[in-house]
């Protein structure tokens, strides 16, 4: 009897991954040597982790679904920032103006037409270059790889090889004062949509049907297949979304750094492939915490001992890897 | 004896077969036919760039796993030389430690690499590898004191291998024999042995096992081959044979930087070259890697002209300008995995 | 009594193994068949291929009067067909209810339908809300079947639902297919565990190396003491 009891206590989510961050984050107080400056890379961290997030999560589905790892993802989000330049260059009036609502004007734009933009070059990046390689594991990242060429020298034709400056829209300039303490708005900011976009995927997976189909594929797409459902489609779907996130994180990114250049994505790739690792790869919880830690202890250690900043991540990576091999949040798969 | 030499592992096509002679003879007497700082340089970067990619060759085209961490090894080796050059002071026993310190490393990490993430899918793999070689490359960069960061290190070698030092009076077919001859041939009789054996390898019972691996990991492991032991041993091979070319490329250049070892973009270069000169041949890499290391030196040249040519007509300009020429190389590459995986080797070997 | 599904010729290669080499036989109308045969014979390989998981490079499979070899997975799903694979393919980190509610392409979950399976099926009703991946191998299995039926099915193919299993848990599961032979599905039942077939069986097939070596009625081949010896022979008394 007391057996079935135990039996029927649904567990409840494995939670210590998520305990991870606030340790991380107290662990480094006492090394820092002010509070303000601790809250400033706090939430620096948490800015970069959320961006990091939006750019990794399509692909972390992407590969938990049909076991496709696109190498050419970083090219979607230079573009995506690029796309974002082009548009908000010429409406330079209208973000350097100390209106919001002019700045929005100028902003939601430039952000849509960059989700636009990258989600249909998903589409057709799907369509054209992936599909014929499914299943085939080798031949797909030979031929992701030719397409980040192709798409990397495409950036080039098209926008030259000039690194361009992008500046902050005028209102998300400048920072919030609290006593001793300053949190830039921008970093808020990126806080904000960040946690959007987890909210709304966490809705769309555990609240919807296609949620539950994508749940499930990640687990096992041929027993999804099985019941009678075209994964394939779902797929597809997915691979948009994904490619426009992409181009969401470019745009936020870019107007982070204030920059944007043709190799700006490739470098965010190797962070988003350690936070997918890190976090199991195909589970979205597991790439937000993932991106999380990263985006902390790149700030921490940037801070600390700036030499070995990113060597810091792939040092997270490989703990988290000796603990877990699978990654935080290991997806059971067949 | 030439069936020693290749393993039995003949072209089996006329036009290969021609083809390789002529680069052969090319690299062979290449002080003598092309004289010139530039041509040798060019000589002695595809006699690096063979080995190097052969070595490829044997964990993508053999074994059917992606490593983004070649140029890893690759610097290594010629970090390796450097550091004891620049160290140790130009002498044969400080190249010979630097030597054998790098294989040492090189060794070590590729089974720990192999041993971590092999029993895993490829493509975790590739990701892992790509992790680890950015970190190495960064690393590199940023220990300015042992490795002169992002400048790199320039070294001193024995005298007899520097362009100062005549060997005799008299020239030889109206070329000067000196150190830098030298040192070509030391490059070029270096990478012509290790590429040979490479193809004894890749011919060996071991190099069928790996191809059985790549074929059917499935059944390969109801045989009772262990693949992941076969996978970290080939890794480790590719992983040495790529340090040693590192080190003949240091002595070659006697300079060791990022951007000439480490970089991405090299890696690029690599995957490029193995891919359209074809998978799993061998000989691909020293068809690809000819006609990749010529074109980068010299069709650049003419794309510039085109470029200017050019001049007005939007866009134009921008895809044919000397840079661009990796926008038509990667199309190429795309080609070439889905139509004919087996390169420009495949393509000659079918025409016969 | 006319035949559901029948197999002429089929040849499956899965790189370049040739696993299946010719197989034919039939399922007939509303009856259990049991397709028996030792370990790599190629059954699973079987139910795969007529699940379109692999594709046949020859040969014909009819199901209901059209030749499906060469449909997509979902197409032969949607045709009718349940599948219950060698590996259960629970979706471990979906509840039951999740599990089920998938499984139920035409929309919300018949309750009635629902019941009644619960009648013989009883784990599920108890663990509806607990993730699959906390259940036992036999609840498992019992959650397999019960998505594989969740809307009624013209063909359920089931892969060695036995393996692994405690007797007791077994002697449920007879039960539970008796059940299920009460309604007008037609059933292909792949076994290794001959008296589980016995008892359930009304015609057979024997596999070997990839073909079929016998086919006729299991009160037949139950009768026929010699005859189990030389299609199943040790093989079969080992396993249990
Ligand atoms: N993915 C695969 N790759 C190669 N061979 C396989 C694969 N799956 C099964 N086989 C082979 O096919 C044969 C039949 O297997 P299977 O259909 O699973 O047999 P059974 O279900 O009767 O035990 C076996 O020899 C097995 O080794
Ligand atoms: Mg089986």
């Amino acid at each position: 009897m007391s057996q079935t009891k135990d039996a029927l206590r649904v567990p409840g989510p494995d939670k210590i991954p998520l305990a991870l961050i606030p340790v991380i984050a107290l662990a480094a107080l006492p090394l820092i040597p002010s509070l303000p400056t601790w809250v400033t890379l706090t939430v620096a961290g948490l800015a970069m982790g959320m961006m990091i997030f939006i750019m990794a999560s399509g692909l972390t589905l992407v590969f938990g679904l049909m076991d496709v790892m696109n190498f050419a993802h970083g090219a979607f989000i230079t573009i995506g920032a690029f796309v974002a330049t082009s548009v908000l260059l010429p409406l330079a009036g209208w973000t350097q103006t100390d209106s919001l609502w002019m700045n929005l004007a100028a902003l939601l734009p430039a952000i849509l037409a960059a989700m636009a933009v990258t989600g249909a070059l998903g589409l057709a990046f799907e369509r054209v270059i992936i599909k014929p390689v499914y299943g085939q594991h080798l031949k797909q990242i030979l031929i992701t790889m030719g397409g980040l060429i192709v798409a990397e020298q495409s950036i080039h034709v098209i926008w030259g090889p000039d690194i361009i400056a992008l500046s902050k829209p005028a209102t998300l300039r400048g920072s919030f004062i609290f006593g001793d303490i300053a949190i830039e708005k921008y970093r808020v900011l990126a806080v904000i949509v960040g946690l959007a976009v987890f909210a709304a995927m966490f809705l769309v997976l555990n609240r919807t049907r296609v949620g539950l189909l994508i749940r499930a594929g990640v687990e096992d797409s041929e027993m999804v297949e099985s019941l009678g459902y075209r994964i394939r489609r779902v797929f597809i779907g997915v691979f948009t979304a994904g490619s426009a996130l992409a181009g969401l994180g470019g745009v936020m990114w870019a107007l982070y750094q204030e920059t944007v250049n043709s190799a700006m994505g490739m470098q965010v790739m190797i962070l988003i492939f350690i936070v997918i690792i890190i976090g199991g790869l195909g589970s979205v919880g597991g790439c937000f915490i993932g991106a999380l830690l990263v985006g902390l202890v790149a700030n921490y250690v940037g801070f600390l001992a700036p030499k070995i900043a990113l060597g810091s991540n792939i040092l997270l990576m490989v703990l988290i890897l000796l603990w877990r091999p699978q990654g935080l949040y290991p997806v059971a798969k067949r | 004896m030439i069936r020693q030499l290749l393993s039995g592992d003949y072209p089996r096509s006329r036009a290969l077969t021609v083809v390789l002679l002529l680069i052969l003879a090319g690299l062979a007497l290449a002080p003598f036919v092309f004289p010139g700082t530039r041509s040798l340089d060019v000589a002695a970067k595809v006699c690096v760039f063979i080995l190097l990619v052969a070595s490829y060759d044997l964990l993508l085209g053999y074994t059917g796993i992606v490593s983004f961490a070649h140029t890893m090894f690759f610097g290594i080796g010629a970090y390796g030389i450097a550091i004891a050059a620049s160290r140790l002071g130009p002498t044969w026993g400080s190249l010979a430690l630097g030597s054998l310190a790098a294989l040492v490393c090189s060794a070590l990490l590729s089974l720990l690499i192999g041993i971590l993430s092999l029993r895993v899918k490829t493509i975790f793999f590739a990701m892992i590898t790509l992790a680890v070689a950015t970190f190495f490359a960064i690393l590199a960069s940023q220990l300015s004191g042992f490795t002169g960061g992002e400048d790199g290190l320039t070294y001193k070698l024995p005298e007899l291998l520097l362009p100062g030092t005549k060997l005799f009076e008299t020239p030889l077919f109206g070329v000067e024999i000196n150190g830098k001859i030298v040192s070509y041939y030391v490059v070029f009789f270096g990478a012509a042995m290790l590429f040979l054996a490479l193809l004894r390898v890749v011919n060996s019972p071991f190099g069928r096992v790996l191809q059985a691996i790549r074929e059917n990991d499935f059944r390969a492991e109801a045989i009772g081959y262990r693949s992941v032991i076969y996978r970290s041993v080939a890794n480790c091979v590719a992983a040495l044979a790529a340090s040693a070319a590192g080190i003949l490329y240091a002595l070659w250049l006697r300079y060791a930087g990022p951007d000439t070892t480490l970089s991405f973009d090299i890696m690029v270069d690599i995957l490029l070259i193995v891919v359209i000169g074809g998978m799993g041949t061998m000989y691909g890499a020293v068809v690809g890697a000819t006609l990749f290391v010529i074109a980068q030196n010299y069709l650049q040249d003419l794309m510039k002209l085109a470029s200017d040519a050019a001049v007005g007509i939007p866009l134009l300009p921008n895809l044919v300008h000397p840079d661009r020429w990796l926008l038509w190389l990667g199309i190429l590459f795309i080609l070439s995995v889905y139509r004919f995986p087996a390169g420009i080797v495949g393509k000659l070997r079918a025409g016969k | 009594m006319s035949n559901l599904l029948a197999l002429a010729g089929v040849n499956t290669h899965i790189g370049h193994y040739h696993i299946l080499q010719g197989v034919d036989f039939v399922v007939p109308h509303g009856g259990l068949t049991v397709l028996l045969g030792r370990n790599g014979a190629g059954k699973t390989t079987c139910l795969r291929t007529i699940m379109g998981l692999w594709k046949a490079s020859a040969g014909r499979i009819d199901f209901d009067g059209a030749d499906i070899s060469s449909r997509s997975t979902p197409a032969v799903a949607q045709l009718g067909i349940g599948y219950v694979p060698e590996s259960m393919g629970i979706f471990a980190g979906l509840t039951v209810r999740e599990n089920l509610t998938l499984a139920a392409r035409e929309g919300p979950i018949d309750t009635r339908r629902l019941d009644w399976m619960f009648g013989f099926l009883p784990a599920l009703k108890k663990f509806w809300h607990l993730p699959a991946g906390h259940l036992s191998g036999g609840q498992k299995q019992m959650l397999a079947i019960a998505r594989a039926i969740i809307e009624p099915r013209k063909l359920l193919l089931v892969d060695e639902p036995t393996k692994g299993l405690a007797p007791s848990i077994i002697a449920h599961m007879v039960e539970a297919f008796r059940e299920l032979k009460r309604t007008d599905t037609t059933i292909l039942l792949v076994e290794q565990n001959f008296d589980f077939a016995r008892a359930l069986g009304d015609t057979v097939a024997v596999m070997d190396s990839g073909r079929i070596v016998h086919s006729g009625s299991m009160r037949e081949l139950a009768d026929d003491e010699a005859q189990q010896q030389k299609l199943l022979g040790l093989s079969l008394d080992a396993h249990q």
